[in-house]
């Protein structure tokens, strides 16, 4: 099994007045570029931490937003593949389908490919809803254009013959010829994220990692599609490594600070969707038959406890929470345990991309958190042996 | 409200798409705005009251279907060319409100030859303003109250019930807010290179404008109005962004009155 450290970099010093919207039309004028340098060191410095201590680490990008100052996801992946040694970096994701130069993109993942001396972990995502009021791309026909961007990039990095020609429907290239060319062969693994069975579907016919967010206890069914995908292909049943989760974790030597902590780690999700209405659901972003739903003022239930009851992560409680698998909270002994058990309702899961940090947590609280993770539950969680379930087998 | 049209379905260059058609005389095709129109809107008795009202939803509105190809308002005008071609109609008022303004003027730069009056009502689909000033409001970074308020006089007439409502007609609205964006997410509203066309349409033009649109400005309108040449402004009072459906009367009056002018 693999851990990923993960923080959004945010910025908390902006969320107590945020006047109903975190993201998109927070006036930046709230950031202090003083406070904002002091984060970005620290958070650099924690994941300098997580490297030494055996974690591996992933960044992501998000705009207009104090719940996350990662902006530009580059940036971050230069200065980790120079100032980190061991560690792989996993982009998650790379939001393809906003960028207007998919050349761009594949210049830039080669070189870190190239700079961390192979260690780059390419991530590809369609982006969440806010996004596209910042970077104005159309929502309508994004999962189009991610694919052809998708094509473009690994056609440029596979191709090692001189130029190629591109003129298809959103990218139009004459002479592609990438220097440098990526480190790793063919390229780079592939991660993409989903919550949609068709996506999922996708991805495992291609064979790449797959990793959700927040899907708790109604992540195997998305496993188990992934898995027909996979398997449909003329491979064996998918090994746990092609499984991500993105799971929060508190640990603390007894539970009482755990839980103080991971009140801390909740703010993540408790804050992750204040955004202005119009922005959470562009048009042509969820499909007609999820809108006419909604405007009809059906909601989808958002998360499952193992016991099946509906929970919304933005609301629930840190118990709530933990019976969903979206938070892991407690001893490391207790830690484990929920994580195992995770792993055994998925049918394996490799790769926890866990968030170590949140919120207002400070650097002593992190590091203390990491370490105690790092010292007492990955050597473990490592021992763990994986299931390999077979195929759509119910959960 | 009035008894709804009979909707049926029509073929072109095998882009299968919804139509109403009513009445008798010379032939009036109605392009409706980004929120479509409802079979039973009185607007289109009054219009089929006095010509042969044909009034198709645009491809990827409503129960219309688009290619995936079709992701631009020139899309739509060359379509509904080739939609006229198909019915073999003539001396046609072409008449288009906001977002079908903007196709029906698309239209006119190309061809009017078989087209004699050209009506927008509201139109969108120039840009006017300085590159930091937006001529038309940002219609999907608010919500539906919001927009209610800025596009009618009487917020109330455009206020709908979805729990209430059928739901294909749900299915309908929801994709009518898909394909606004399909078509005009960006550049936003507009056609860059619309305004320094608009000099080629030389047909009798009028530009009707519901005084209360807060979407769009009257100075913008005025400015539409001024790149058309002799083309006439009249005003609608007690009605906003969507005078069709506002002053269903005085459109159509305004409307003939126009067409009737020699």
């Amino acid at each position: 099994m693999k851990f990923y450290q993960f923080t959004e970099q945010p910025y908390p010093d902006a969320w107590a007045d945020h006047g109903g919207s975190l993201r998109v039309n927070l006036p930046n004028r709230k950031c202090d570029p003083r406070i904002a340098a002091d984060l970005y060191h620290r958070y650099f410095d924690e994941w300098m931490l997580a490297d030494e201590l055996g974690f591996d680490i992933m960044l992501n990008e998000h705009h207009q937003t104090a719940t996350c100052m990662s902006s530009t996801v580059i940036v971050g992946l230069s200065v980790l593949a120079r100032q980190t040694s061991r560690a792989r970096l996993l982009v998650l994701g790379y939001p393809i389908g906003h960028r207007p130069d998919p050349l761009r993109v594949a210049e830039e993942l080669s070189t870190i490919d190239v700079l961390s001396r192979g260690r780059l972990d390419m991530g590809f995502i369609k982006g969440v809803p806010y996004e596209f009021a910042a970077s104005n791309q159309n929502p309508v026909g994004v999962m189009d254009r991610f694919w052809e961007a998708h094509d473009f990039i690994i056609k440029a990095m596979t191709s090692h013959d001189g130029p190629f020609n591109w003129e298809s429907e959103h990218f139009h290239y004459r002479q592609v010829n990438i220097w440098p060319r990526p480190w790793q062969q063919p390229h780079p693994p592939v991660w993409s994220t989903t919550g949609s069975k068709s996506n999922a579907r996708v991805l495992g016919e291609r064979g790449y990692v797959m990793a959700t967010l927040g899907t708790g206890y109604d992540t195997r069914s998305l496993y188990d599609v992934y898995r027909e995908g996979y398997v449909s292909k003329g491979r064996p049943a998918p090994t746990a490594d092609r499984f991500g989760y993105l799971g929060l974790v508190a640990v603390a030597s007894n539970e009482r600070e755990a839980r103080a902590r991971g009140e801390q780690i909740a703010s993540y999700p408790r804050t992750s969707s204040i955004v202005h209405a119009p922005f959470r659901n562009p048009p042509g972003f969820f499909s007609v038959e999820d809108n006419a739903k909604l405007m009809r003022g059906q909601t989808p239930p958002r998360s499952y406890t193992k016991d099946r009851r509906v929970i919304d992560m933005r609301t629930a409680s840190v118990q709530e929470l933990i019976d969903a698998a979206i938070l892991f909270c407690g001893t490391p002994d207790q830690v484990y345990t929920q994580i195992a058990d995770f792993c055994e309702y998925c049918g394996g899961m490799g790769n926890l991309l866990m968030m170590g940090h949140a919120g207002a947590m400070t650097h002593a609280e992190t590091v203390d958190n990491l370490t105690l993770f790092a010292k007492e539950v990955m050597p473990r969680l490592k021992d763990y042996r994986q299931p390999v379930a077979a195929t759509a087998t119910a959960a | 409200m009035a008894q709804a049209i009979s909707v049926r379905a029509v073929s072109v260059n095998g882009i299968q798409i919804e139509m109403m058609e009513r009445g008798e005389g010379r032939p009036l095709l109605f392009l409706h705005p980004g929120i479509g129109i409802e079979p039973d809107a009185p607007v289109l008795h009054r219009l089929a009251a006095r010509s042969r009202l044909i009034a198709p939803t645009h491809p990827g509105f409503g129960g219309s279907q688009a290619p995936k190809s079709f992701d631009s308002i020139d899309d739509l005008a060359y379509f509904y060319l080739d939609l006229i071609h198909a019915l073999d109609l003539a001396d046609i008022a072409l008449v288009g409100v906001s977002l079908g303004g903007w196709i029906a003027a698309e239209m006119a730069i190309k061809s009017t030859a078989q087209i004699s009056h050209l009506v927008l009502a509201n139109a969108v689909g120039i840009k006017v303003g300085s590159r930091e000033h937006r001529d038309v409001a940002d219609i999907f970074a608010m919500t539906e109250t919001e927009f209610l308020d800025l596009a009618y006089f009487d917020p109330g007439v455009g206020k709908r019930d979805y729990k209430a409502m059928p739901e294909a007609q749900v299915r309908n609205a929801a994709r009518n807010r898909e394909a606004t964006a399909r078509y005009a997410w960006s550049p936003f509203m507009h056609d860059p290179k619309l305004k320094g066309r608009l000099h080629r349409i030389r047909i009798p033009t009028l530009l009707l404008w519901g005084t209360h649109d807060r979407v769009l400005s009257e100075a913008y309108g005025q400015a539409y109005c001024a790149a058309i040449p002799g083309a006439r402004f009249e005003r609608i009072e007690r009605a906003g962004h969507f005078p069709h459906l506002e002053q269903p009367d005085e459109f159509a009056e305004k409307l003939f009155a126009f067409m009737a002018r020699k």
